[in-house]
């Protein structure tokens, strides 16, 4: 299992993804930041910014949780919760 | 030439070959008689029975961003490519970043002429469509699972893909159309979006095709049926058309586009007009799904057809590129065929050139890049010659254009571009000069 990683962490990792998959400058990418409407990001490029993320941080994003990320500090709160959770056995 | 319906005029050119990754690029290789048709070097290639292909001379990751392309096959960047030549080149105002701006209706120009997109289209085909997508995600699928195959896999392997992708660049909302008939698709994609015009359903169609297949599957495909030349030693002399010892065609990859657009919208923008695009005849052989009716009665009606959709009389063809794609059979198959729908006597007179000898053959991206090359050849009265031609069949007997580039005379002039297709798809497109 990947390390807990701080806030400051996750959004950089984050940023790298995103730069990555869809091109958006890292320093765009700020935790109020939305990613349709301020970051023109669409749902099937977010689908892909998921598994990355997944990958990266070592969580599960299940789809259902995933339409509920709307800003990037909500990824980054999602990932801290999941991170700080106790390890299912 | 019809005077009773709508005239549609060409004004803006590009394409991406394996000659340039540009039409200027491409066009001043196919007169100096270049080859695009390099070695493959891919690993375990020596497996296969043929291991060179006429690859893009510019690959779509020199000019595109690497982010663009996680989302588009290789079909489509090389569409978007020359679709962004060709919008230019006929004056448009370049598209908003590739996505049109929320609330965009109207599109500039350069000297303030307003362009209505709902009265832009695009017809643009791809014969096969996202092959590479289609196999490289099977692997991910089989290598990985599901949960890794990109989210984009769909849009990517559709063949109404790259029209899609090429209508949200411009934000073209009259209509969007891919049509596939195999190697015989965009011309089809240029007979159509001439026929939407001259209906009143588009001021300004983007048209072409693109094809980008070249990959170990299809080379054993096309191998296993003995359709391709096996030269592996000379590729760049292997596209032969009409030579003695000719044995096959060459796989190519590319694509070209052109704007077309009534003749009464290009002249009140004051738009460049590289020639006329007059109209185009069709057939169906109803014989064999691969194999060309060895009658050739399709192929001539095809062509008959063509002229009569162009209003113009065999006697006004001065020139045909033909389809020829350097098969022992099928290059002397066409010269009857032309024989019989043009007449003998305008046949011989007829300047016949068979580009494929240096493009290879682009399947869905082959009837929109030659008719872009016959609309030059008709503009600059200059037709390219046929490469690697040095011992003419004897059962040729019409003008073939050998050695250097023939200059067409000046004057009235029309041409024709023949591509017929596996299925049974022939098409014929007239182009005319614009005087």
């Amino acid at each position: 299992m990947a390390e807990v990683a701080t806030e400051q962490q996750i959004l950089a990792g984050l940023a790298e993804i995103i730069d990555d998959i869809v091109g958006i400058d890292k320093s765009e990418v700020t935790p109020e930041k939305n990613f349709i409407d301020d970051l023109d990001i669409d749902s099937l490029s977010m689908v892909e910014i998921a598994v990355a993320a997944q990958d990266q941080f070592g969580v599960e994003i299940p789809d259902d949780e995933l339409r509920n990320l709307k800003t990037v500090k909500d990824v980054i709160d999602f990932v801290q919760n999941l991170q700080q959770a106790p390890v299912k056995s | 030439m019809s005077k009773s319906q709508t005239r549609v005029v060409v004004t803006g050119l590009g394409a991406t070959t394996p000659l340039g990754g540009d039409l200027p690029s491409t066009w001043s290789a196919l007169l100096a008689g270049e080859s695009g048709i390099r070695t493959l070097e891919w690993e375990g290639v020596e497996g296969l029975p043929v291991r060179f292909a006429a690859t893009l001379k510019v690959p779509p990751d020199e000019v595109m961003p690497r982010q663009s392309l996680r989302r588009l096959d290789r079909n489509q960047a090389i569409a978007l490519i020359a679709a962004r030549e060709a919008w230019a080149d006929a004056g448009f105002a370049p598209s908003p970043g590739g996505k049109p701006q929320k609330g965009m209706e109207k599109a500039g120009v350069e000297g303030g002429f307003v362009v209505d997109l709902d009265r832009v289209g695009v017809v643009l085909s791809s014969g096969i469509g996202g092959l590479h997508t289609a196999l490289n995600s099977y692997d991910v699928y089989r290598e990985k699972g599901w949960s890794r195959v990109s989210p984009f896999t769909v849009p990517m392997l559709m063949p109404n893909g790259a029209s899609g992708h090429v209508g949200i660049e411009f934000g073209a909302t009259a209509g969007s159309h891919a049509l596939v008939s195999a190697c015989a698709s965009s011309g089809e994609a240029v007979g159509y979006a001439i026929d939407m015009i001259r209906a009143g359903r588009a001021d300004v169609i983007v048209c072409g095709g693109t094809e980008a297949c070249i990959h170990p599957l299809q080379m054993a495909s096309f191998g296993i049926m003995r359709a391709m030349s096996t030269r592996n030693e000379e590729p760049s002399r292997a596209s032969r058309p009409y030579d003695k010892n000719r044995d096959g065609f060459v796989l190519g990859e590319g694509a070209a586009v052109m704007i077309l657009e009534s003749e009464e919208h290009a002249r009140r923008r004051g738009a460049k007009i590289n020639g006329y695009a007059s109209g185009a005849g069709y057939s169906n052989d109803a014989y064999d799904i691969v194999l060309p009716d060895p009658s050739g009665r399709g192929q001539a009606k095809a062509m008959q057809r063509a002229l009569a959709d162009a209003g113009l009389e065999p006697a006004d063809i001065i020139h045909i590129n033909a389809h020829a794609t350097s098969t022992p059979a099928g290059d002397v198959a066409e010269l009857a065929s032309i024989k019989a729908g043009l007449g003998e006597d305008v046949a011989r007179k007829a300047v016949i050139t068979a580009t494929k000898s240096m493009t290879g053959h682009l399947l869905g991206g082959a009837g929109a890049l030659e008719s872009i090359f016959t609309i030059l050849a008709l503009k600059e009265g200059l037709v390219p010659f046929v490469a690697n031609l040095e011992d003419l069949d004897d059962e040729v007997d019409l003008d073939i254009v050998r050695d250097e580039p023939r200059k067409l005379p000046d004057g009235p002039a029309a041409a024709l571009n023949n591509s017929f297709g596996f299925g049974g798809h022939n098409v014929s497109v007239a182009f005319e000069r614009a005087i």
